[in-house]
């Protein structure tokens, strides 16, 4: 299967690891990986902002950079959450661009959801092991697309993974965006409450897909001190299959 | 404290500006106590009960629920003729009122008119958002909130912080201190002993009320009956013993039939309280008949637009199936976070109040409600009429920058970004001269490499109140593609 990966702007200047893992383990299932270079942002900062003119530019951009793939594939789930739900708020009034983005938000597949859906992956059998304590903070865009639990779930089938409950889970971190600078009281009651959470989980290695949270809850946990390694579930598997070394405390 | 009056804590100046109660009410220990610990209680029920119940459907009844009320509202016009034509049957008077000035005065004039000099009212938003109550009062009519909460908050001239749980914001030792300050009783926090003072109290009113004051949950259209629904039972004494009953109704409350209230009986108390149904449930079809020996002499009621036609107009309709039910403040991280409705600074609080505020009482001048959200989505999982808060959010925040709300800086920064984005060539210079300047401004490097910020400049400035802020990673994701395979493009 010809899949691009869409890394978003954040994994690609934050967390960069996780493109590479990401590559690493669909490469290992037997898809052919692409990274169409002339990518950028999914406009979704623009969305949430409400300059949805700027937004929609970078949508059509989007759709024409990705429409030749089978799948798209990203490692966040708000831009996969963007694309699949609010590209069609954007272009579904110019009948130009409609049925186009319709056909490329169909193919836009959240990482662990292409794993879990499109290539029925099972972990068991793909011979994943990765034998340690994590906990796992599952992202709000997944509940968009219908997906929020999916994470856990997929994380607590895989060998050796002993998977610690996180308290509050169902609580957002705080980023939100332009949220976490310009309401900066709630939001930072909101991250503290998650660093709670994690300390209170007797582990120091949380599983988060989403970019933007991570930034948040790391550095969160860096000014008060706490030990956190945040990994992507790109990365539990390409360590869990040995595609990378292990890294980290745990 | 609640050294505030109640009305400026529902209508303060205009243009009402959040921060001050929400820097607040992050200072304060006891109330983010109340709130998180009464709201998180609330939302696990609501998710585990209606999970129990309604199983995988719960997502598929929540969308029914919410089609139905559409459907009614499409064709309002339609059930509330047909609604007032049963009710009149029945001999109730039914009122129209376009503001909330109108809404006072009608029952106002109803009042007077009947002689009545103490009224008895159950637990109504609609009557919070006319100002009912202070508007009886001036006119020499005694008037008692009969719901324990609000009873409480009228005793300490303070204002409901939530739809549902009104005195979400106070514990039982205020209530105590609020019985012995207005009512004499001495100090308990014992919940059956204050229970049983107010009920002293508040039976001697009910014996003596002639007018009772209610809201309605719905009305239904088919047999011009009104419904409420309580945990207490003080809307059916405020319905019961006084000779006159005055329900005030926004028009939205409407269902077609009284085969459609059950889906929104077993979806209103789960999602309220996670009950299986409240306590008591009343359905009130008029006045006291020839046969029956108890029940009212006249049945008003009093039905109120004050800005619901204007929304039903607009693209902001799917708002008026909200059935108020409250779950969405449950669910609602900031609503915990900024000390619960006050924050809001008007009736309605939390996500629905974010959204409908604006709507109905100007977007300039509640700029601040759709901008401090997250946009986690959790209002919308838990809404039981699937009313899409978070877009609705994103809708006013796009009439925020179309109405050139939106500070000039902030505009010309998300454009001057926009642009940037454009071309891949703009971002990658970009990303390099953002991670020249973060990796000079940073004070520490972590085991993977990346530098860290304890203080961030400009706009960023507001992440390291708290948060330290990452520069980017000494190698991108995308330099990393490159080296690996080459600059081959696809």
């Amino acid at each position: 299967m010809r899949v691009a990966l869409f890394v978003t702007c954040l994994t690609d200047q934050f967390y960069p690891r996780t493109g590479i893992a990401a590559v690493k383990v669909l490469e290992h299932l037997g898809c052919h990986v692409e990274f169409p270079l002339e990518q950028t942002c999914c406009g979704q900062p623009m969305y949430n902002n409400g300059l949805h003119a700027q937004a929609a530019a970078l949508a059509r951009r989007f759709v024409t950079i990705f429409e030749p793939f089978e799948a798209i594939i990203t490692p966040s789930g708000s831009c996969a959450a963007m694309v699949r739900r609010h590209f069609a708020d954007l272009l579904n009034s110019d009948p130009a661009w409609r049925d186009r983005a319709a056909a490329v938000s169909a193919r836009t597949y959240e990482f662990v959801e292409f794993l879990d859906r499109v290539l029925k992956f099972n972990s068991v059998t793909a011979g994943v092991r990765w034998p340690g304590r994590a906990t796992c903070h599952c992202a709000c865009h997944l509940r968009e697309l219908g997906l929020f639990d999916l994470p856990r779930h997929f994380l607590s089938s895989i060998p050796g993974l002993d998977l610690a409950p996180l308290a509050g889970a169902e609580q957002c971190c705080g980023f939100g965006g332009t949220f976490s600078v310009k309401y900066v009281d709630p939001s930072m009651a909101m991250v503290t409450d998650k660093v709670d959470a994690l300390i209170a989980s007797g582990t120091t290695t949380l599983v988060c897909n989403d970019a933007g949270c991570a930034m948040n809850i790391e550095g969160a946990c860096r000014r008060r001190g706490v030990n956190v390694d945040i990994k992507s579930i790109a990365e539990i598997l390409a360590e869990g299959l040995g595609l990378l070394p292990r890294e980290g405390h745990g | 404290m609640s050294a505030h009056h109640a009305h400026d804590i529902l209508f303060p100046a205009l243009p009402y500006d959040m921060k001050p109660r929400s820097t607040r009410a992050a200072g304060d220990i006891q109330l983010q106590q109340f709130v998180n610990s009464a709201t998180r209680s609330k939302d696990s029920g609501r998710r585990s009960t209606c999970r129990e119940t309604f199983g995988e459907r719960y997502d598929d009844l929540r969308r029914y629920a919410g089609s139905i009320k559409q459907q009614t509202l499409d064709h309002l016009d339609t059930h509330i003729n047909r609604y007032i034509d049963n009710a009149q049957k029945h001999g109730v008077h039914v009122h129209f009122a376009k503001d909330a000035a109108q809404a006072n005065a009608i029952c106002l004039e109803i009042a007077q008119s009947r002689h009545c000099h103490v009224c008895v009212k159950s637990k109504s938003m609609v009557t919070e958002e006319t100002g009912l109550v202070p508007a009886l009062q001036a006119a020499g009519i005694e008037t008692v909130e009969t719901d324990l909460g609000e009873f409480i908050l009228q005793l300490d001239d303070d204002a409901p912080s939530h739809i549902v749980t009104p005195m979400i914001h106070k514990d039982r030792t205020a209530v105590g201190r609020a019985f012995t300050r207005e009512l004499g009783t001495p100090y308990s926090q014992d919940p059956a002993e204050l229970t049983k003072i107010a009920r002293d109290h508040m039976r001697a009113l009910f014996q003596k009320a002639d007018l009772g004051i209610s809201g309605a949950n719905f009305l239904i259209a088919d047999d011009g009956s009104l419904v409420l629904c309580t945990n207490e039972g003080n809307a059916d004494l405020s319905v019961g013993l006084p000779r006159v009953h005055i329900a005030l109704v926004g028009i939205e409350k409407l269902i077609p039939a009284l085969s459609d209230l059950p889906i929104f009986l077993k979806l209103l108390a789960r999602s309220a309280t996670a009950q299986p149904i409240t306590v008591y449930t009343t359905i009130v079809k008029g006045p006291r008949q020839p046969t029956e020996c108890g029940g009212p002499d006249e049945v008003h009621v009093v039905l109120l637009d004050n800005g619901r036609t204007g929304l039903l107009a607009s693209d902001a309709r799917e708002l008026l199936r909200c059935i108020r039910c409250g779950a969405c403040l449950n669910a609602c991280p900031v609503y915990r976070k900024v000390g619960g409705g006050h924050a809001y600074g008007a009736v309605y609080s939390g996500p629905i109040g974010a959204v409908l505020t604006p709507a109905l009482l100007g977007l300039a001048n509640y700029a601040d409600l759709p901008r401090a959200s997250s946009l986690c989505g959790a209002c919308r999982e838990a809404c039981p009429v699937d009313i899409d808060i978070p877009g609705q959010l994103i809708r006013l925040r796009a009439k925020l920058v179309d109405q050139r709300s939106m500070p000039w800086s902030e505009r010309t920064m998300m454009k001057a970004w926009t642009w940037t984005l454009k071309t891949s060539a703009r971002y990658r210079l970009a990303s390099r001269l953002l991670r020249w300047a973060a990796t000079h401004m940073s004070d520490s490097v972590d085991a993977q490499g990346r530098a860290w910020l304890k203080r961030a400049p400009g706009p960023a400035s507001g992440w390291t109140v708290g948060r330290d802020l990452p520069a980017p990673m000494p190698q991108s994701f995308r330099e990393w593609w490159l080296r690996e395979h080459g600059s081959h493009r696809p």
